[in-house]
This record gives C-alpha cells, structure tokens and sequence, in this order.
C-alpha cells in the first residue's frame, strides 16, 4: 500500500526558534519599510511602490494567509477537500459586523470597547473579544456542517461544503428580512466597523502599519498554531487519515473526531480572518463573498505546498498579491509599454484554473513541498503493475 | 462482546427510528405546504410545476453527464457545468450570428436543427479532449487530485465564456415558435412543448446505448472494475472518452435547449446549474441513469413550486433550498432515491 521514501521528519517543524527569529525579522523589517522608508523615499520609488505593492496590498495579503493557514489544516493535513470555505470567512466578517459596531441599534452592550464608541447604540466588543467569538461561531458552524457530512466519502464531502459555501453568502445577501429580523442589512451591508483600539491608540483605516503588526501577529499565531499541532498526537493523527483513512481507522485513530477537529480548527482560522478582513476594509459586504474565493484560496494552497506551512503562505502571499494589485500593476506596465488595451486582470479566471490544473499535472506536491506528502501524491506514478488499486 | 453489539445495534435502531420520524415530518410538511397552495390557487399550482417540469428535463441532460462520469470513474466533474454553459454560448452564436436568425420559421427551425447536432459534437469533443489532457494522467493519482483539476478546468472554461460572452448576461432571440396552449388558467409555452420534445428522445437514445449496445456493456464493465474489464480485452481509455462524449453530448443539447428557451447567456451560469444538476444525480443516486432523470425532475419541481407558489420562500431563496436538500440528502441518504448502498472498493 504506502512505500514512504522519505519519512524524514520535515525541516520546517524541527526547531521553533529558527522560524520565529526568522518570521520575526521578516515581518519587522516589511514594517519598518512601511512604517518608516516608504514615505520617504523620493517620489519616483514611492509612486513604484504605491503602484505594486501598496501597504493595503500586504494587510489584505495577511488576512489571506490566515485564511490559506486555516485551509491548509483541512486540505493539507487533513486531506479533506473544503470547496466553501468562503462561508467561514462570510461568518467571522459578519459576526464583526454584529459584535463591532451600531448594526443592532435596540440593545446596547460595550464590553472593553474603544473610547470612540462608547456612546454609540449596538453591540461593542473589543476586537480582540471579536476574533475570538467570530473564531468560535465559524468553529461552531464548522462542526454542524462537518458532523453530519464527514462519514461521507471524500468528494461527497467537497460537494457538501460548497453547498455551505453558497447557502452561507445567500442567508446574507437575502438577510435583510428574515421573519421579520434584520440579520445582515442585505446587499447594503454593515459599514462602519469599529475601529481598533490598541494601548495608547485608536487606529483610523488608514493605520496600515498598525493593522499590518496585529496581522502578522495573528498570523504568527496561526503558524505556532499549525505547526504544534502538526507535531503532536492531533495532527499525526490528520496525517495518518490523509494517508489512509482505513489503515488509519484500524490502527485506532477516532475518524470522526479527528476530522471534525480538523475542521473546526480550519473554521476558527478562517473566521478570525473574517474579523480582520472586516476591520480591514471597515465594514462587510455580502457581494464580496463569493465561490471564487473558495477557489482562490484553494488554489493557494495547491500552489504553496498542500500541509507545507511556508509554502501556503508564500502561495497565498504571491496569489493574493497577483489578485489584488499585481495583476492590474504588470497589466499597466505592458499596455503602457507596447501600446495595447489588454484587459489583464480579466484573465485572472484563466491564471487560477490553469495554476491548479498545471500543478495538478506536473507539481502536485506544490512549489514548496511537504516531503511526506510529495511520496505519497507520486505514490501511484512508480507502481511498476496497471493492476494497482483502482483509486 | 455481547453487551457491545447490543449497545451498536440500539445506537442503530434509534438512528433509524430518528431518521424515520424526521422524514415523516419532512413529508407531512410538504405536502401540507402543497396541500394549502394548491386550494390556495390551483391554475398557479400547475402553471409552477410546468414550470418546474421545463427545467427539470435540462437538469436531466447536465445531470446525466455528471452521473455518467461519476458513474465510470468516481470523478466530480466540475467542469461540466461549464461546458453547459459554453454550449449555450456556441448555440447563440451559430443561430443569431453565424446565420442571421432571431425569429421564428421554417429555415430558422432548420437551423435550429443544425445547431443541435452541432453543439452536441462541439461538446462532446471538448469533453473528450478534457478527459484526454487533464484527468486521464490522474486516473490513478490519489482522488483529491482530479477533483482539483476538475475545478480549475471549470474555471478555465469560465474564462473562455468570460471573454465570448462578456462580463454580464445577455439575451437572446429565439427562434423558437412563442405561442402556448392554454386551457382554464394554465399556459404551456411552445418552447416548453419542443424542450420535451428534443429531451425525450435524447434519453431514449441515452438508455439505449448503455443498456442495449455493446459499446454500453462495456462501460458498464468498466463501471464496475476498470482492471476486470481491461482483462476482458475492453479498451477502457476508449470506453471512458466515450462515456465523456456522451454526457458532453448531452450538456450541449441542455445548452442550446437553455439558451432558445430562455434566451439568455451568462459565463457563470454553468456553475450554478452544474451544481444544480448535480444536486439531482446525487438526489437519484449518483451513477444511477434513471435516478438522475428523476432527481431532475423532482429539483425542477421543487423549484419552480417555491419559485412560483403564493406561498413559498420565492426565488431569492431558490438555490438556498436546492442546497439544504443537497446537504440533508447527503448527511441522511447519500445513496440517493434510487441508489443502492456499496460498500466503498478498498
């Protein structure tokens, strides 16, 4: 059945010291740039950057990380394939709506909200209450919609999720009036969000150094998070069901606890970049939610190094940086150059349908590949008889 | 050991019984709820489930090429819906730009024809050639991996009705007869008469082929145990592109079937009626022909009643209930109305 090559343990869990010094640097010296170079640079390199690889570029970039990171727990590790995971991202944005600003004007609750809206009507929370509980509502919804569905064989289980991923965005697009309840204030959305109070400050939208630092500290946390948990008795269990989800059940590993853990963890995450995307963008919108999300992040994760924590995120980082501004940037670049019209973030569809074909085809194991991961996706391509398996 | 079979088998029969109640619930609900629509307002009644009916018999072409591929290879093809839509796109194209007709008669009908038989090669070849490049070589890659080609192919195809048809919806002129019978309130349009008309057929020929030829023995074989089959001197690479061409066959009649009778093209239509039909293979029990023409039928019903009654959830929440019946179908009978339980091949 499984001939694993190489089960050496992987590098990127060996030591937790190398990557925090490393993470950190990186993280301090893009804030620094920020913070501190990129407005004083002269004119010309500033406009280079303002163009690339703006600061509003890298946060969103972030809240795709964290988003990518919860993916790859339930795709990578676990080996169960989430087509809607738009809908946890719907969730934990709209529970920022909910629990961060005036949207529910008749009650009128302030637990450690910021000083600019304590006299505002609605429900306050502080924003670091919000990643929590938004975290816990995903998880929740995670498990309700796992619970009945992961017995299932996995391509039910895909199928099942994208329905999720479609019901979700619509109970919000149509939420305006549900039995007489306004639950998400329909297509209008819920806009202003409250802003984030931080000791000593409260930061406006446009504090993009201040968001970029809690980003990359969510991340951070996120990536202390999968590691450990790749390492320990949960995540060598995802591993095993992954490889074989039979062998996995006979050596005694719970099957359905463990993928449920799988996803609620993978829920959490992605409701936690909810919350940050809401306060990213100051407010939450239902048209933004949709079945390209899910593929995008998808396709992230393919990319990265499907259960590679690093490469998932240097996949989501290069993928979300393409969508948002590089795509649009390069697309200038050559219309101005050659003098043609070519629309170029149109053919973004094209770039992520032929990113996840190609690598399914030549590179399934991803740019930055998870050693034990590549011997088993090339598992098949080394069985000398056609009478394998049938799968 | 006793004591715990005892327990599982208790665990069971509770299951059972909980499962049992809850669909008796679920069947009184509904029939209640068609019971008040229905004296409510007979003629609307009828004139939903006609409705309903119409949209049913395309459901039963996409779904058929879903269950066809699922069937033969255990695949989701994701890209099918698209291919659907790219179908629709070509139909509107051949009829009102190629040959200059946006209405009704004679050499319009003609045309109509030459579509039919067009669209259904163009798309059975596209569907072959899909399978050729993209899922052949990961015919025995680990089953995640298909699904995901799968699902960028879709996208790739969205792009290409992206750039033919443009960013939003257009419509069309058909070329269609636009009367309809009506008799005390109910109105059945010409269109919905020739949707029939050509569908009908269609699946004849269909359940001819796989139950009678030889050509269908053989994809039932392959159906079963590709390697057996292959033992048996059955070419399964050629039984499988002919089981893709089939259902590609099939999807491009829905399409120009869609687009005449709609009059309308969309690039992300295919996704949402792709999934759609695939809700009603799945509701018929995936791999089960005659299943997914019923599901078909039943989804379009379901639809076209809450679209249509007084009392319903209205179109806004259509493809809300498509999907909770999906989600519910799966977590308590994933085998499907007609589908028997297999224990999964090892």
């Amino acid at each position: 059945m499984m001939k694993l090559k190489r089960s050496k343990t992987p590098n990127a869990g060996a030591s937790h010291k190398k990557w925090t010094i490393g993470f950190s640097i990186a993280a301090l010296s893009i804030w620094i740039f920020y913070t501190y170079i990129m407005y004083n640079l002269p004119d010309g390199p500033q406009t280079i950057f303002q163009n690339w690889l703006p600061p509003t570029t890298v946060n969103e970039a972030m809240v795709w990380v964290i988003c990518a990171l919860g993916l790859n727990i339930v795709v990578g590790y676990a080996g169960l394939l989430d087509l809607g995971f738009v809908a946890f991202w719907a969730i934990g944005g709209y529970s920022a709506g909910w629990f961060m600003s005036s949207f529910f004007r008749q009650v009128n609750i302030h637990i450690f909200s910021p000083s600019d809206a304590a006299d505002q009507p609605g429900i306050h929370l502080t924003f670091w209450a919000v990643l929590g509980v938004g975290g816990i509502i995903c998880a929740i919804f995670g498990i309700i919609i796992g619970a009945p569905t992961l017995r299932l064989r996995s391509d039910y289980l895909a199928l099942v999720t994208l329905g999720f991923g479609e019901i979700i965005p619509q109970v919000f697009t149509n939420g305006e009036n549900i039995a007489g309840f306004n639950l998400s204030n329909g297509t209008k959305g819920i806009s202003p969000i409250d802003n984030v109070a931080v000791p000593g400050k409260i930061l406006g939208p446009f504090d993009f150094s201040w968001k970029f630092a809690i980003f990359v500290f969510l991340t951070a946390i996120m990536v202390f998070v999968s590691l450990r948990l790749r390492k320990g008795r949960l995540g060598r269990a995802w591993l095993a069901i992954r490889e074989d989800e039979l062998a996995a059940s006979m050596m005694g590993v719970p099957l359905m606890s463990t993928k449920l853990a799988a996803y609620a963890v993978g829920a959490f995450s992605g409701g936690v970049g909810g919350v940050a995307f809401a306060t990213h963008v100051n407010g939450i919108f239902a048209d933004r939610f949709n079945f390209s999300i899910s593929i995008i992040l998808l396709a992230m994760v393919v990319l990265g190094g499907m259960g590679n924590v690093w490469g998932v995120m240097v996949g989501a980082l290069l993928i979300a940086w393409i969508n948002s501004t590089g795509l649009p940037a390069f697309g200038d670049l050559v219309n101005n150059t050659f003098n043609t019209s070519i629309n170029f973030p149109s053919y973004n569809f094209l770039l992520f349908g032929g990113v996840l074909i190609l690598m399914m085809l030549y590179k399934r194991e991803g740019m930055i590949p998870e050693s034990r991961l590549k011997a088993i996706l090339h598992e098949s391509d080394d069985e000398t008889s056609n009478l394998g398996g049938s799968h | 050991m006793s004591l715990l079979a005892g327990g599982y088998q208790a665990r069971q029969i509770r299951r059972l019984y909980f499962e049992r109640s809850l669909s008796t619930i679920a069947a009184f609900g509904i029939i209640f709820w068609l019971g008040i629509n229905f004296v409510k307002s007979p003629s609307q009644f009828f004139q939903a489930s006609i409705i309903g009916l119409s949209n049913g018999v395309l459901y039963a072409l996409i779904a058929l090429g879903y269950t066809l591929v699922y069937g033969i290879i255990e695949l989701i093809n994701f890209a099918h819906g698209d291919l659907f839509m790219l179908s629709a796109v070509f139909s509107a194209n051949f009829i009102t730009i190629w040959f200059h007709k946006d209405s009704s008669g004679p050499a319009a009908w003609g045309v109509f024809l030459m579509c039919l038989v067009t669209v259904m090669i163009a798309a059975a070849s596209i569907n072959v050639g899909i399978e050729r490049f993209a899922y052949r070589r990961l015919r025995r890659a680990p089953k995640l991996a298909p699904l995901i080609t799968a699902v960028g192919v879709s996208f790739v195809l969205q792009f290409i009705g992206l750039r033919w048809n443009g960013s939003g919806p257009k419509t069309w002129n058909s070329v269609l007869p636009a009367g309809k019978i009506s008799f005390s309130g109910v109105s059945i349009p010409y269109t919905t008469i020739i949707s029939f008309v050509v569908t009908i057929p269609l699946l004849l020929l269909m359940s001819w082929i796989v139950t009678r030829t030889r050509q269908g023995k053989a994809m039932r074989a392959t159906a079963q145990d590709q390697d057996a089959a292959r033992l048996m001197g059955i070419n399964v690479d050629r039984t499988i592109s002919f089981t893709f061409a089939l259902g590609g066959a099939l999807a491009g009649a829905a399409g120009l079937l869609f687009q005449q009778t709609r009059g309308l093209t969309s690039y992300n239509l295919g996704y949402q009626l792709g999934l759609i039909a695939f809700t009603s293979a799945v509701m018929g029990g995936i791999g089960n022909l005659q299943g997914a023409v019923l599901g078909a039928l039943l989804i379009g019903l379901v639809q076209g009643l809450n679209d249509g009654l007084p009392i319903g959830l209205g179109q806004q929440w259509s493809q809300t209930v498509v999907f909770s019946i999906l989600i519910l179908l799966m977590a308590f009978k994933p085998t499907g109305l007609l589908g028997k339980a297999v224990t999964e091949k090892v």
